[in-house]
């Protein structure tokens, strides 16, 4: 059970509660791009071992969308934080560093 | 002209709490930035706005928190359609809205021994519903079963719990079903 706390409104949800939304920081290539750029925004995806970043939305509290940065082999959250970045924040790159050295 | 009506009208259940329709209820959903909207409902109702994830009652009125950019004002019935018109009038230069969305959900009562209602609630969602993580005073959108709800202990020791119309007549089978006197599990 994967219980991830909303930055917005700060409840601990439990996964039930939210919907997920895939791989984070996705770059999109509309019409113009190349078609393995098109592909690889379509299509590809990661699929680690150990840190991931992804999207969820507290679809049964506050709505919002919120990224979440979780360990895919031992389910350990490194930590939440709002949608309206392009990157992870500092502390939790610096926390799965720490993890894998 | 039809009379308007609840969506479970003199619904009741009495087990180890009562459980009870509100009854018709105004409610008024504000959307925007909150700071841009605080003062023309303070003006109106007289409330301040919630701290986050929290509900300010007064008079009869609450005023609740529903997300970042979220608010749900509760009132009369009968007030709602004059409220909300003052409202969106108060904040015509803002970008915000102001809807009278009294009869798009359903009010439940829940009156018992608080460690009683809290059971009630704890067999249905997968919230935190100890006191420390759910007092007085905050209100929790989280699920009932399948169904979305929100729910918050009010200023006069009753749970309330909110849901759609649609899911009216589910919500108030489970939460019934969850208050049956047999059911008892103690945990609080």
């Amino acid at each position: 059970m994967l219980i991830l706390t909303c930055p917005y409104c700060g409840v601990a949800a439990d996964e039930t509660e939210l919907a997920p939304g895939g791989e984070a920081h996705l770059r999109r290539h509309g019409p113009d791009s190349s078609d393995s750029d098109f592909e690889a925004y379509l299509f590809l995806r990661r699929n680690p071992r150990g840190l991931h970043l992804e999207r969820w939305r507290h679809a049964h509290g506050c709505g919002k969308w919120f990224h979440a940065a979780r360990d895919t082999m031992t389910m350990e959250v490194l930590g939440t934080y709002p949608a309206q970045v392009t990157a992870p924040p500092p502390e939790i790159v610096h926390a799965s560093d720490a993890d894998t050295a | 002209m039809f009379d308007a009506m609840s969506p479970k009208t003199g619904a009741r259940y009495e087990g180890r709490v009562t459980v009870a329709e509100a009854g018709l209820s105004g409610m008024i959903t504000l959307r925007g930035a909150l700071d841009t909207i605080a003062q023309p409902v303070a003006d109106a109702t007289g409330l301040e706005v919630p701290d986050t994830l929290g509900i300010v009652e007064e008079g009869g009125r609450a005023l609740a928190w529903m997300s970042p950019d979220e608010m749900m004002l509760f009132c009369a019935y009968e007030d709602a359609a004059d409220l909300a018109a003052r409202l969106a009038e108060a904040t015509a230069d803002e970008h915000a809205l102001v809807v009278d969305m009294s009869d798009a959900r359903a009010i439940f009562v829940l009156t018992g021994a608080e460690t009683s209602l809290r059971e009630t609630l704890a067999k249905l969602t997968p919230a935190d519903v100890r006191p420390e993580a759910f007092p007085a005073g905050m209100v929790r959108r989280s699920r009932l079963a399948q169904a979305a709800a929100a729910f918050w202990i009010a200023n006069d020791g009753t749970l309330r719990v909110m849901c759609f119309r649609s899911v009216a007549d589910y919500v108030f089978a489970l939460l019934s079903h969850a208050a049956h006197p047999e059911g008892a599990v103690d945990h609080f």
